[in-house]
């Protein structure tokens, strides 16, 4: 490329990275910023750092215990996800039978299935189970836990599947030789060779568990089991809107979500790219 | 002995994600088909009256469910040439090996990672106190003003918004595509006198064609089935001129208690969803190319 269009397409880049950066900016910048302030002008610095607004927010959005809720309910749903999806994804190929092939289609072809389809009849089923069980599969963290998994099990069943494909056998056999069990072949030989596909469904899961509205919305009702999203969500709902306590809500629940991308920066682009092409 | 200690194995590993996955899944889908043909306002009290294909018959004439159907289309249809566009320009750009590359790269994905919920806030200060500030500011107050009383313009809001979020995410796929074209093939084709436009439409965009099956997939379904955006950037509003069919099934059961006529949508929803995703990856395979 030439030296004047390469200048070029540099300033193009970057003016579009500013221009793709500045919602965050306007978010962040009247955090700060008193009433007056705020109407005066939105677009400029604030006069004076006051994080008055970040303490005021944090405590009307229960923010802290938010975020703990967030942060149990995604890391159990993962971690099941991934222990089971894995487990099951192994067995069906290693299986090569009819029952196996049937169970992998079903798991695949329910993917297309919207939320929207499943969330009335599924909180019946639940109810169900809630009453005539007595397992309490509604407003608590376990039932939300239970359905994250069940949600996402297809997908992490269908990209573990695909993966293991590719892994050959021979290893499993020598181990089995050798006289281990089929759980030990899985977890001592199996499951650490496939730390790249588990690193990606645990990004993608992590992704749309902590950003999840509408399930937890469904199955929460007690203001202390609330996840991030939903105390967003009443926090918005409760009180006519007042922006820059608004403004500083809004960056409190990006904070994690950005130091989680700061460090995971490099596999989560990876991951993304290996679960989109499947 | 061993063939059944296989069995004993098999059932162990696969059985209980197979039974969360049944209860969650698979048992509420069927339900669900039930549900569709029952009339009920979702009181355990009340009683389940069979209706036949009543709700359906009603959902035909339901002008609100058609209106939702429209905006949705004109949604996906926008969306689908945004986030496309915007991704492919993005990750061509990124991929030129320029100096800001690396940090604009990082930049474009961040939006994807913050929930859906939370970006429609963010940008419903942005059009309205922020437009209108802008405008008056400005003086562009045709251009800049609070576009979420707008029906046209509101819809156009939750383009914007969703490209911001999706764009960076086709990116990143586009640009997996871009880095398996070999260079020399490039090379080659400059080498022969091929300039840049015949390199992007003879070449790359041929071989990119599996980005693009993905990306259409992600987008079209992405955008089909959008609600947390619709929720917290516009409610449906102003007027339920943008009310989407996701959010159309959300209220006609859990606003207005019309479990039956709203599951039937629901079921009706689905079957557009599997159709559209399923025609889009066929028609789209077929045009790959082999290298």
């Amino acid at each position: 490329m030439k030296r004047s269009s390469k200048l070029i397409f540099e300033i193009l880049l970057a003016a579009i990275a500013l221009a793709f950066l500045s919602p965050v900016y306007i978010m962040v910048v009247n955090s700060f910023k008193n009433r007056a302030e705020l109407y005066e002008n939105a677009l400029a610095l604030p006069s004076s750092l006051s994080f008055q607004y970040y303490s005021k927010a944090m405590d009307k959005m229960n923010y802290l215990t938010a975020f703990g809720n967030s942060l149990f309910v995604t890391i159990v749903s993962v971690a099941i996800v991934v222990i089971l999806a894995s487990m099951t994804g192994w067995m069906l190929v290693r299986t090569d039978n009819k029952l196996s092939k049937i169970i992998f289609l079903t798991l695949v072809s329910t993917m297309l299935i919207p939320f929207q389809t499943l969330m009335m009849p599924l909180m019946q089923v639940m109810d169900w189970i809630r009453s005539n069980l007595h397992i309490p599969m509604l407003n608590t963290h376990g039932g939300l836990i239970y359905m994250n998994i069940g949600f996402h099990a297809s997908m992490a069943v269908f990209l573990y599947h695909g993966f293991i494909k590719s892994v050959p056998i021979a290893l499993e056999e020598a181990a089995t030789l050798d006289g281990c069990t089929k759980f030990g072949v899985f977890w001592r030989i199996v499951f650490p060779m496939l730390t790249t596909i588990t690193i990606t469904i645990a990004i993608l899961d992590v992704i749309a568990m902590w950003n999840d509205y509408l399930l937890p919305s469904l199955t929460l009702s007690d203001k202390g089991l609330r996840t991030i999203p939903l105390s967003t969500f009443y926090f918005f709902g409760e009180f006519t809107i007042v922006w820059n306590l608004a403004m500083a809500g809004l960056t409190l629940t990006i904070i994690p979500v950005v130091i989680f991308y700061f460090f995971a920066q490099k596999y989560i682009i990876k991951g993304i790219a290996a679960g989109a092409v499947k | 002995m061993s063939k059944k200690k296989d069995k004993a194995w098999f059932v162990l590993f696969t059985v209980p994600l197979l039974f969360v996955f049944t209860t969650v899944v698979i048992i509420p889908f069927i339900i669900g088909i039930v549900y569709s043909f029952v009339s009920w306002d979702g009181i355990p009290a009340n009683p389940k009256v069979f209706v036949g294909f009543d709700n359906y018959v009603k959902l035909i004439h339901d002008d609100r469910f058609l209106a939702s159907s429209w905006h949705t289309i004109k949604f996906t249809v926008l969306s689908l040439i945004a986030v496309n566009l915007f991704g492919l320009l993005l990750s061509l750009l990124v991929t030129s090996k320029l100096r800001v590359s690396n940090t604009a790269r990082t930049l474009f994905f961040m939006p994807n990672l913050i929930g859906g919920l939370i970006l429609g806030y963010i940008w419903q200060f942005i059009f309205t106190d922020a437009f209108k500030l802008i405008g008056q500011k400005t003086g562009l107050e045709n251009i800049f003003f609070n576009w979420l009383l707008d029906p046209q313009f509101a819809l156009y809001a939750m383009v914007i918004v969703f490209t911001w979020q999706m764009a960076g995410y086709t990116m990143i796929i586009y640009i997996a595509g871009l880095q398996g074209i070999p260079d020399d093939m490039i090379e080659a084709a400059k080498v022969d006198g091929a300039n840049m436009w015949h390199r992007l439409t003879k070449i790359i965009f041929p071989l990119l064609m599996p980005s693009f099956t993905i990306c259409l997939f992600l987008t079209l379904s992405g955008a089909f089935k959008m609600f947390d955006v619709n929720l917290s950037l516009t409610k449906g509003g102003p007027n339920n001129a943008t009310e989407m069919f996701a959010m159309n099934i959300f209220n006609e059961i859990f606003g207005y208690g019309h479990y039956g006529l709203g599951q039937a949508k629901a079921i009706v929803f689905f079957l557009i969803v599997a159709i559209l995703t399923l025609t889009q990856v066929a028609i789209t395979k077929r045009k790959e190319v082999q290298m």
